[in-house]
């Protein structure tokens, strides 16, 4: 399953002057189980981007090709698309809303119709996935901690068994315990179930350790698309547009100013750690 | 899309309606909205269509945005026009079926009614489009002022009205987004009976509820983290004053309104103007 943005443009409140072109001409391919990092500044489009992707909005021109069917094409289809492209948006906590966290999750198999031991399955399924664990299936959804409201929020979506799962900024405002159990399930999510994941995020360190591929938006346009190595190495244009490398790079940049021999492509800190960790032991036996 | 609802809504654009004062226009919109229930014939709704479009033109904003407030309110309008049209008792019988007699009266009736909807809808519009909603509830607490006296809170009505309308489409926004979370969980808004529609509303009403009180919670504290309290020796970063353009307003008004009344007064002398 692959999607296909082909000359995707959308034009919020056209011919008033309200009007805003959110995306223009827009070419991205998507395969399957790729992990894409999207990036970009506040307002450049990325939440407008992903919202077409699932068909929550429609392409004021250009369209969306889901395995070479063009998903407007059909509107009783749509909402099979939605089913197979889950989309978690910001703060996905706002939308529970069941008297527990069980219920909730089950919302979604239970607009598909599916027999009761069929969502059973799915929402232990897609809770486990998101590391809960059996003791908050009965609790009410709004007695959780931040961090675990949003995964069973994310376990909302995911319980509709998608083929390509779209998150927006899935950590944002999240403690930095609650982010890294949110991350860790979803590299799990990509790396056991084979999962498309597109993951919206102002994290460069998080793109960095994660994604395949990195797009980049400015004002409603991809600016770069490459892997992270290949955007990251272009840090001038990335601060141009309001972004920047991730951290660790400016450390090792400032450490080669210094005169240590390191290696350019380094964007994660575990990288970070070997290189240096190699560089101080050469040193090591160098002074003796 | 829940987008289109334009209440409240402000347009910016640069015109002399949009510099008038707030407190002028909430009167004359007032007056406006008295007058309409004053005229009985169908020139004196000419006479007041005309003297609208030419404030619509003055005022510069598009006329799609006027009739877009018509459009949220069109089931009333019909429904309006079905009473009207069937219940009015006349001498001219168009044709009768069961207890329905439909007149002629009651077709004009009918008519006449639904205009009067629509220039209401329109002229309340007009004040909203052109005024922000700041200025709007500073107007209001003014004119409320001289019933302080006898105990109205002015200010707090004002600050509570500005709170609404400043959230209005704070909340629509949020509104639009549970609404799109849910249907990305397979929710459906538009099929079923009338029971399944009903309660296919409750995953977007908890949540924006939720909001709602959240909102409401975080900006009380951010009020009394800034030592918010009320009315007493508050002081304004703008003040209202009055300009020749608003004198120049009254008086426009009152020609209106003179023509009006003489309209009216012709139209029982000169039957042909209905």
């Amino acid at each position: 399953m692959s999607i296909k943005i082909n000359h995707l443009t959308h034009v919020y409140n056209p011919d008033t002057i309200f009007e805003k072109i959110a995306l223009h001409d827009i070419n991205i391919e998507i395969e399957k189980g790729e992990f894409v990092g999207l990036i970009g500044h506040t307002g450049s489009g990325k939440s407008t981007l992903i919202q077409h992707l699932n068909g929550t909005i429609s392409p004021t021109a250009g369209e969306i090709i889901l395995d070479g069917e063009n998903i407007h094409k059909d509107k009783a289809k749509l909402k099979e698309v939605r089913q197979r492209i889950g989309l978690a948006f910001q703060y996905p906590e706002h939308q529970l809303f069941e008297m527990t966290v069980y219920k909730d999750v089950a919302f979604g198999p239970t607009n598909m119709k599916l027999s009761a031991e069929e969502i059973d399955k799915r929402v232990k399924e897609a809770l486990q996935m998101v590391g809960l664990s059996e003791s908050v299936y009965e609790k009410s959804p709004f007695e959780l901690s931040g961090g675990q409201k949003r995964r069973v929020a994310i376990a909302g979506v995911l319980a509709m068994n998608p083929e390509v799962l779209i998150l927006d900024e899935p950590t944002a405002g999240l403690d930095p315990k609650g982010r890294d159990e949110i991350l860790y399930a979803i590299q799990q999510l990509h790396k056991e179930r084979g999962i498309t994941i597109i993951l919206v995020s102002h994290s460069m360190e998080d793109v960095a350790k994660l994604v395949d591929r990195l797009i980049v938006m400015e004002k409603g346009k991809v600016a770069m698309m490459g892997t992270p190595k290949e955007v990251f190495a272009h840090v001038k244009e990335l601060e141009k547009i309001g972004l920047a490398a991730p951290q660790i790079s400016y450390v090792l940049t400032a450490l080669r100013e210094k005169g240590y021999i390191l290696p350019e492509d380094i964007y994660t800190v575990g990288e970070a750690v070997k290189a240096l960790y190699t560089l101080l032991k050469g040193e090591a036996k160098y002074d003796s | 899309m829940i987008r289109d609802i334009t209440i409240g809504q402000y347009y910016p654009i640069n015109s002399p309606i949009h510099h008038m004062d707030a407190r002028v226009k909430l009167m004359i919109t007032f007056l406006f909205i008295l007058t309409l229930f004053f005229v009985n014939t169908f020139t004196g709704y000419i006479f007041v269509v005309l003297c609208m479009a030419a404030v619509i033109k003055t005022s510069k904003v598009p006329l799609k945005f006027m009739l877009k407030g018509i459009k949220g309110l069109l089931i009333i309008i019909l429904f309006t026009a079905f009473i009207n049209v069937f219940m009015t008792r006349g001498e001219h019988i168009l044709f009768e079926w069961g207890i329905f007699t439909v007149t002629i009266e009651g077709i004009l009736m009918a008519i006449k009614m639904c205009v009067r909807i629509i220039l209401l809808v329109i002229g309340s519009s007009i004040l909203t489009l052109t005024t922000t909603p700041i200025q709007l509830t500073d107007g209001i607490e003014y004119l409320l002022k001289p019933f302080k006296k006898i105990g109205v809170p002015a200010h707090e009505i004002a600050m509570m009205m500005t709170i609404a309308l400043r959230f209005i489409p704070t909340l629509l926004d949020e509104t639009d987004k549970i609404m799109k979370a849910q249907q990305a969980r397979g929710a459906d808004f538009d099929s079923g009976n009338l029971l399944q529609r009903a309660k296919s509303l409750i995953p977007i009403l908890v949540p924006l509820f939720i909001s709602a009180f959240r909102r409401a919670d975080e900006l009380a504290m951010a009020m009394e983290a800034r030592c918010y309290h009320g009315d007493e020796n508050r002081t304004r970063m703008n003040v209202m004053v009055l300009k020749s353009s608003d004198y120049k307003a009254v008086i426009l008004l009152a020609v209106y309104c003179i023509a009006l009344i003489s309209l009216r007064f012709a139209a029982t002398q000169l039957p042909f103007l209905w």
